[in-house]
This record gives C-alpha cells, structure tokens and sequence, in this order.
C-alpha cells in the first residue's frame, strides 16, 4: 500500500503541531487571565495597556503578527541594539499564543462581568478581601462560563498552528508539503492530513469537555 | 518595483509613503477575496444547514459531519487541498478563485451555525400562533420565522466577515497577491521588512476597525421585531 509510507512522517509532524497547540495554550490561557483581569482593572495604566493588546492582537491577523515576528521584530531589534532574533518554535508559540491570549480575553472579561454584582456586596458585607473576593466568589463561578468558549479557542488554536509551517516549522502542514513535494500525491496526503487534524481536535475537544466538567463540578455538588 | 509603482528607499518615511500604493493594491485583493470568500460562505453555509434540518437521518447526518469536519480542520490545508486536488480531477481555477472558495468552504461550516441558531431563537409561541391562525408550513416560514430571523443572523454574519478578512493573508501561500504577500515582496526585494509588514499591521487594525464599527451600525439600525419581507 502506497498511502501507509506516509503515516511515519506526518505523525512526526502530529508530534509538533501537538506540542505548539500545548504550549501555546497555555501561554494564551495566562495572558487571556492577564489581559482579561486587566481590563476590568482599575489602574487606567493597566487597563490601557490590557485594552491595547488585545485591540492590537484581535485586529489584525494571525499570520500578519507571525511574519511580524519572524521578519520584522529582528530588525526592530537591530534598531534598538537588541539581539531579538527567535528560534521559529519560540516565534510560532508566540505569535499563537498572544493571538489566541487575546481573543481568550475577552472570554474572561465576560465571565467575570457576568458573575452577579450581589454576589460581590455580599462578599464585601461578610468583610471579605478583595483577593478572597476574586479567588473564592468570582473566579469559581466565572471559570464554568468561560469553559465552552475556551475549549472552541483551543481548538481555533490547534487549526492555527498549521501556520506556523510558513516560518518552516516543521509540524504537520510542513511535512504534508514536503511529501506533496517529494511525491506528487497530494490527494492521499491530503485526505490523511485533513482527517488527522480532525482527529486531534475531537480529542482536544473532548479533554476541553472533562476539563469543563471538573471545574463546574462544584455546582453538581450543591444540588 | 511592483504593480509598477517604483519605491523611494532614501529615508524611512520616504519609503513608507512610496510603498502604501502598493499595500492599497493590497488592500483592494484583500477586500475582494475576503467578499467573494464571505457570499461563498453564505449559500454554502445556508445549504449545509438546509440539508442538517431534513429529517431525513440519511441526509442531515452527512451534512452535520461534513459541517464538524469543516469546522475542525485549518483553512491552509483545506486550501492546499483544492489548489493540488482539483486540478487533478480536471477543474483549474485561478488562485485567487480557489483561495475565495476555500475561504467560503471554510467558513460555511459557521455560518451553517449561524443560519441554524438564528431560526432557533425565535421564540415557539411565534410558531404556535402562525398555526393557531391556519398559516401553511411555507407561509409560516416566509412571514413569521424568517423575517424575525434575519435581525439575529446578518450581525452574527457581519462579525464572521471581519474574521475572513484576518484570514485573507492565507491565500498568499497560493500566490495571491493580498496585502501581506505585497509587504512581504517588497521586505524581500528591499531587505527591510520592519516597515511594510508594521505598516499592515496598521491598515489591517483600521480595516478591522471600520468593519466592527459597521457591523455595530447595522446591529443598532436594525428593527429588533423584525424586517417584514412583503
């Protein structure tokens, strides 16, 4: 069988393109925290600042701040006399994750607005602190909400990665290009390739789901 | 040179001036792409959803996975696969016509969504009423569901136009001359990228810009009861 030669080399690409979703993931997951929380701050230098990277990062597009990066940033830092210059897997982690962190914080804005406001009087009345407000009433409450549209985020990241390939990263969609290259076979490699992709994000949803389960599960327990 | 406009490469600002027609030749593909990818995405995304409302289950089970798997897979290997693929089963477009239609593939699987919510948010006694009254199925859909409809899906469509447009830059890995494959000519030819790739930067934040701000626009001019269709 001709298409089972392909199987080694795009599960070595799987490998890659797994360990960008990981890692850029969680790289978004802290700055959507960041950001999001730093909207709703109330330091106007903080919130000017949450509120321009995630304009900045929403508004343009996902390969134009990957190009950025990768092209542009290392002669900005020949400018400034810094040596700014990345290794792609460090660029593409990056430019993921601080796309992905943006559009996750408006996520988190918006569970933590829509968390009730007596919830938070009655924290005050009870003399908790603002910390305690946060991590004991807000954010249990906020995390469950924010669960759905995180895990369509990450799996908007896992389809993401595939970009990185431009900055010759070798994930998936670049080992995919390499076999098209080498054998002319693009329907076989292809189909393989799209129903991978596919594969993986069933999974990742489905460990979105457990995830969403477990932080929710305190409102099973009071009912 | 490109599109035979020549660039001044004497000082910064020199050069950034001298490229920006260049970019808007840019711009104007972008824009096109991102409107041809977006009606694509409506009559593709309106089908999908007719076929997963059949009851049929042989016909709206394919059409929900066709929709999943859409939705699930990145736009540059759906797009790699109609620029190698079809041409082997004898159908040659043009790269700016398989990078609109990729973007339309792409896409239709979220406007299906959307097209499907927009039907389902309208409350049931709407429906009940319409029969109370003896209106046939059609009618009921035409004058009573639709036409209530529509208010909720055209901004829901107008933000996933905003969406294609940031995923236009894709299309240039099929040489589609878009806005970012222009800067990137140009950072190639010049050895400087900082400036036309920034400056992308910046006219993609403006496009973005003026189109969220359209699309909240329409959203408030838009009557909440509903766009009568007689």
């Amino acid at each position: 069988m001709e298409w089972t030669r392909y199987i080694d080399p795009l599960l070595q690409g799987c490998w890659v393109t797994i360990e960008l979703t990981v890692y850029s993931t969680i790289l978004g997951t802290l700055l959507a925290f960041g950001a999001g929380m730093g909207k709703l701050s109330h330091n106007p230098l903080i919130k000017a600042l949450s509120v321009t990277y995630i304009e900045v990062f929403r508004g343009t597009s996902l390969l134009v701040q990957l190009f950025w990066l990768y092209f542009a940033l290392p002669l900005l830092g020949e400018l400034i006399g810094l040596d700014l210059r990345f290794h792609p897997v460090t660029v593409g982690v990056l430019a993921l994750g601080l796309n992905i962190g943006a559009y996750g914080a408006e996520v988190v804005r918006g569970a933590v607005q829509s968390v009730p406001r007596t919830q938070y009087e009655a924290a005050k009345a009870l003399n908790f602190t603002r910390t305690q407000t946060l991590w004991r009433i807000a954010l249990p409450q906020a995390l469950p909400e924010m669960m759905p549209p995180f895990g369509n985020l990450a799996v908007q990241n896992l389809k993401d990665t595939a970009l990185v390939s431009l900055i010759s990263l070798g994930d998936l969609a670049f080992r995919a290009e390499q076999l098209r290259n080498l054998t002319q076979d693009s329907t076989t490699i292809y189909t393989m390739v799209l129903f991978m992709y596919f594969g993986m994000a069933l999974v990742l949803a489905a460990l979105m789901g457990l995830l969403e389960r477990h932080v929710g599960r305190w409102r099973h327990r009071r009912r | 040179m490109l599109f035979g406009i020549e660039w001044d490469t004497s000082t910064s600002w020199a050069f950034a001036w001298s490229i920006l027609p260049i970019l808007l030749r840019g711009m104007v593909v972008t824009i096109q792409a991102s409107l041809l990818g977006f009606f694509v995405a409506l009559g593709l995304g309106l089908l999908l959803a007719s076929l997963k409302g059949v009851p049929l289950k042989i016909i709206a089970w394919p059409a929900a996975f066709i929709t999943e798997f859409l939705r699930d897979t990145p736009l540059l290997i759906q797009l790699f696969f109609l620029y190698y693929v079809l041409p082997d089963y004898g159908i040659v477009l043009p790269a700016f016509l398989t990078g609109a239609l990729a973007l339309g593939v792409q896409y239709s699987a979220y406007t299906a969504e959307v097209y499907r919510a927009g039907i389902q948010a309208v409350p049931r006694g709407q429906k009940e009423a319409a029969r109370a009254l003896n209106l046939s199925e059609r009618l009921t859909f035409i004058h009573v569901i639709l036409p209530q409809a529509v208010v909720r899906i055209v901004p829901a469509m107008g933000n996933y136009l905003v969406s294609i447009m940031k995923d236009v830059p894709v299309l240039s890995v099929v040489t589609v001359l878009e806005m970012l494959n222009v800067a990137k000519i140009i950072g190639d030819r010049t050895f400087n990228y900082l400036i036309p790739l920034t400056m992308v930067g910046a006219l993609y934040l403006l496009l973005t810009l003026v189109a969220a701000w359209g699309v909240r626009v329409l959203d408030t001019r838009l009557p909440k009861r509903g766009i009568p269709l007689k």
